[in-house]
């Protein structure tokens, strides 16, 4: 389910290995033009990848296919997906999908339903290595490192890509137990004590340890929805990950459940980078850093959450964000 | 007339009520055009009509039936001469099955005399006219039925309602059928177990350990006592349901284990009904595989290891059993598996786990209760097994637990007890009840705890 045949490895390689020496060597006048293409003043000091970006200057237009809008760059990028295709079978999911995914930031990722967004997130932690029929094209990198390379244990990377799911998931065992999960089959903890800690600071700081503090031994199902979706983030950050990515965490939740959740993703954002799928635009646009706009496969245009709500470039992304369509 | 000519005629009758009540609800309100001037549509008057016509017909028939020999013998016996008022019940029912046989022509057991053939004779005349009045009496009653309801057709007569509430009377019979007959059964197996029980006194056959059911058939006959000491069969039965569980619990549970989490869909499309396909085989070929080649296996490797094997060892027919319910096993435990919620796998591979501790630690112990009842469910279908024990299994009733030893089991027994020909009085034959009633009992009670396991366990999920 890797990348699929040798001779598309083989091709991506010397892709890649020619972006890479544009990047570590730039001459003073590939750097002036690509700042003068991508009319973005600090495209020089980026670290990722640097790849031609779309004009920003062009008109708002309605055409798929064409080349995402926007920026997809980003400081401190820390997880950069690039030509990111996703088959199942005959179904071409996400299409030749490119995003930096920074520290210490929330990138949302919204669209309207099916159009790939909860896909590509599961992209990135091989999520749907659990799906036979799903092949995945393209490199993610995180770190700096290949996850789909054939040396890449996709149960380490999950590890250090945590999910959190649309429906509060947490596992038929005592909410202590849900939340010392992780750090048991990783071996993160020693002894009992220091896995008391592990799940004490862990519920702390998914907010829930007051609330729950006196009941750890009670099933984690008789918690309310909102509480459940805060302890399945507590079991996802007791195994300290690197990356947490949301999926629609609070389309199962009230309105102050959700409150509560988003203010955790703000708190959270400070050691972790954070990759949400949202419905809400609202949400996205009070939790964001960034967003991502995604149509029928396509990654149509990416910015800073403020420019993106206010001035879309893409006339799909204004459709979108007015409401007319979705 | 006889019996099915009038049924075929109250039929006929039917379909032409049927279709006269339509005709004459159209013709109400005037034409086929306006049909929705009625309050049903025509076709529920047409079977309004219908069952009018049947229905009491047909009541009248089957309870003419159930009655009819009755009131024929008292007649006949009150024709009889005077000398036969002093007989004796028993001479009187063999002098009436004489006269019935007689009647219709078949062996007479004694001298057929004046009285007894004219007893038959009248016998058949009673009959004859009996059939008459039946049958007048029905169509009688079919064809004023069918008028009656034809009279009352109106627009505004709520025949829906009628009609569907016949209906449900109808179904309501179907269903209680079933219900019924179990209910049969049960009370005929209890009533013959508790005479077995005035017998031979309930703790013996508790608690006793001697199993011999041979009693004596006369009274000077020696040697034949009867011991009905139901343990060693109990444990004979535990025995060989234990070794049936080893094999099939563990294998079930990994079959169900790799085909629901392990397996492609592919490989899953293959074996699932390969699967099936080994719940589907007869248990009598179960029967004949254990008697014939795993017995002898079973015997010959146990003799190149130095352990003395019975040639109908209780570890033959085990191992059969066991392999018989590994699909019985693996699908309910694969369904167990199959209704955790793809969110707990999800959730557990998003933390970093493996498959085999999404497995251990998540799925199994949320599928637990549901296989658990799964397993239950075995139990009692291996305890209530029969054909293969019959065929692999011993008829000695030894009280062991040794597996190399030929053992018998309840079910044996009760197939023994009761082939060929057997007096319904004697302690033997009633022991078989004794034993089908403990059967019952503890297969009924392992089905409910299975089976409420079972469900408790899917509401908790759905």
């Amino acid at each position: 389910m890797v990348i699929a045949d040798s001779y598309r490895l083989v091709t991506y390689m010397k892709m890649a290995a020619m972006t890479d020496t544009r990047i570590e060597d730039p001459t003073p006048a590939t750097e002036a033009v690509i700042d003068a293409v991508t009319d973005e003043p600090d495209a020089g000091s980026d670290v990722g990848i640097e790849l031609p970006a779309a004009d920003a200057a062009v008109a708002p237009n309605a055409e798929l296919g064409g080349q995402t809008v926007g920026n997809v760059h980003c400081d401190n990028a820390f997880m950069i997906a690039e030509n990111v295709n996703v088959h199942y079978g005959d179904n071409h999911a996400i299409r030749d999908v490119t995003l930096e995914i920074g520290k210490k930031q929330v990138v949302a990722l919204i669209g309207p339903s099916g159009c790939g967004k909860s896909t590509f997130l599961r992209c990135l932690n091989r999520m749907n290595d659990t799906i036979e029929v799903a092949r995945v094209t393209g490199t993610i990198t995180l770190d700096g490192k290949d996850i789909y390379r054939k040396s890449q244990d996709p149960v380490a990377l999950r590890a250090r890509v945590g999910m959190v799911f649309q429906k509060p998931n947490p596992f038929p065992k005592s909410i202590y137990d849900n939340v010392a999960y992780g750090p048991r089959i990783h071996g993160l903890a020693g002894d009992r004590a220091e896995l008391d800690s592990i799940v004490h600071s862990s519920l702390e700081r998914a907010g829930l340890l007051k609330e729950v503090k006196d009941r750890l031994e009670e099933p984690g199902t008789s918690l309310s929805g909102g509480q459940q979706q805060r302890l399945c983030i507590a079991r996802t950050i007791a195994v300290n990950p690197e990356v947490i990515l949301m999926d629609e965490p609070c389309s199962a939740l009230d309105p102050i459940a959700t409150a509560r959740i988003e203010d955790l993703m703000d708190e959270l954002c400070e050691d972790y980078a954070i990759v949400i799928v949202t419905h809400s635009m609202q949400q996205a646009a009070r939790v964001s850093r960034r967003v991502a706009y995604f149509h029928l496969g396509h990654l149509v245009e990416v910015d800073d959450t403020d420019k993106v709500f206010t001035n879309p470039q893409h006339k799909l992304t204004e459709d979108y964000i007015t409401g007319r369509i979705g | 007339m006889q019996s099915t000519t009038l049924v075929l005629l109250i039929g006929l009758m039917a379909v032409s009520a049927f279709y006269l009540g339509r005709g004459r609800s159209l013709a109400c309100v005037g034409g086929p055009g306006k049909g929705q001037a009625l309050h049903s549509l025509p076709g529920y008057y047409g079977y309004f009509v219908a069952i009018w016509c049947v229905l009491p017909a047909l009541a009248v028939l089957l309870l003419w039936v159930m009655i009819e020999p009755r009131v024929v013998v008292a007649l006949v016996v009150d024709s009889l001469p005077a000398s036969y008022e002093s007989y004796s019940a028993g001479e009187l029912d063999l002098l009436l099955n004489n006269i019935q046989n007689l009647a219709s022509g078949d062996v007479v057991s004694v001298d057929v005399d004046a009285v007894l053939s004219g007893a038959a004779e009248l016998f058949n005349a009673h009959i004859a006219r009996s059939r008459q009045l039946l049958a007048v009496l029905c169509l009688g009653i079919a064809v004023l039925g069918g008028a009656l309801a034809w009279r009352r057709i109106n627009p505004e007569l709520r025949v829906r309602n009628s009609v569907e509430s016949v209906i449900r009377w109808f179904l309501i019979a179907a269903s209680s059928i079933a219900i019924f007959t179990t209910i049969g059964i049960v009370l005929s197996v209890l009533f013959e177990a508790l005479r077995f029980f005035q017998k031979v006194p309930i703790s013996e056959f508790l608690f006793g350990t001697s199993w011999s059911p041979q009693t004596a058939i006369r009274a000077d006959q020696v040697g034949s006592s009867g011991s009905f000491g139901a343990v060693p069969l109990f444990t004979g039965t535990m025995l060989i349901t234990s070794i049936a569980m080893v094999v099939a619990v563990p294998v079930g549970l990994m079959t169900a284990i790799y085909l629901a989490e392990y397996s492609s869909t592919r490989v899953r499309g293959i074996a699932k009904p390969l699967l099936e396909v080994l719940a589907g085989i007869p248990t009598v070929v179960y029967g004949f595989f254990a008697a014939l080649t795993v017995a002898p296996w079973v015997r010959n490797a146990g003799e190149s290891a130095g352990i003395s094997v019975a040639s109908e060892s209780a570890l033959a027919a085990g191992l059969v059993m066991g392999i018989m319910i590994i699909p019985l096993v693996s699908s309910l435990a694969d369904d167990a598996i199959n209704a955790v919620p793809s969110a707990m796998r999800d959730g557990a591979l998003g933390l970093g786990s493996t498959r085999s501790e999404t497995m251990t630690k998540v799925i199994l112990p949320a599928a637990l209760p549901g296989i658990v009842g799964g397993i239950l469910l075995a139990v009692s279908r291996a305890i209530g097994e029969t054909m293969i024990v019959v065929m692999a299994a011993g008829l000695s009733a030894n009280l062991t637990a040794n597996p190399f030893e030929a053992v018998t089991t309840v079910t044996v027994q009760i197939v023994t007890l009761l082939v060929g020909d057997q007096e319904f009085d004697s302690a033997k034959t009633l022991a078989a009840f004794a034993l089908g009633l403990m059967l019952f009992v503890v297969t009924l009670i392992l089905n409910v705890i299975g089976l409420g396991v079972v469900r408790k366990y899917r509401e908790e999920y759905d």
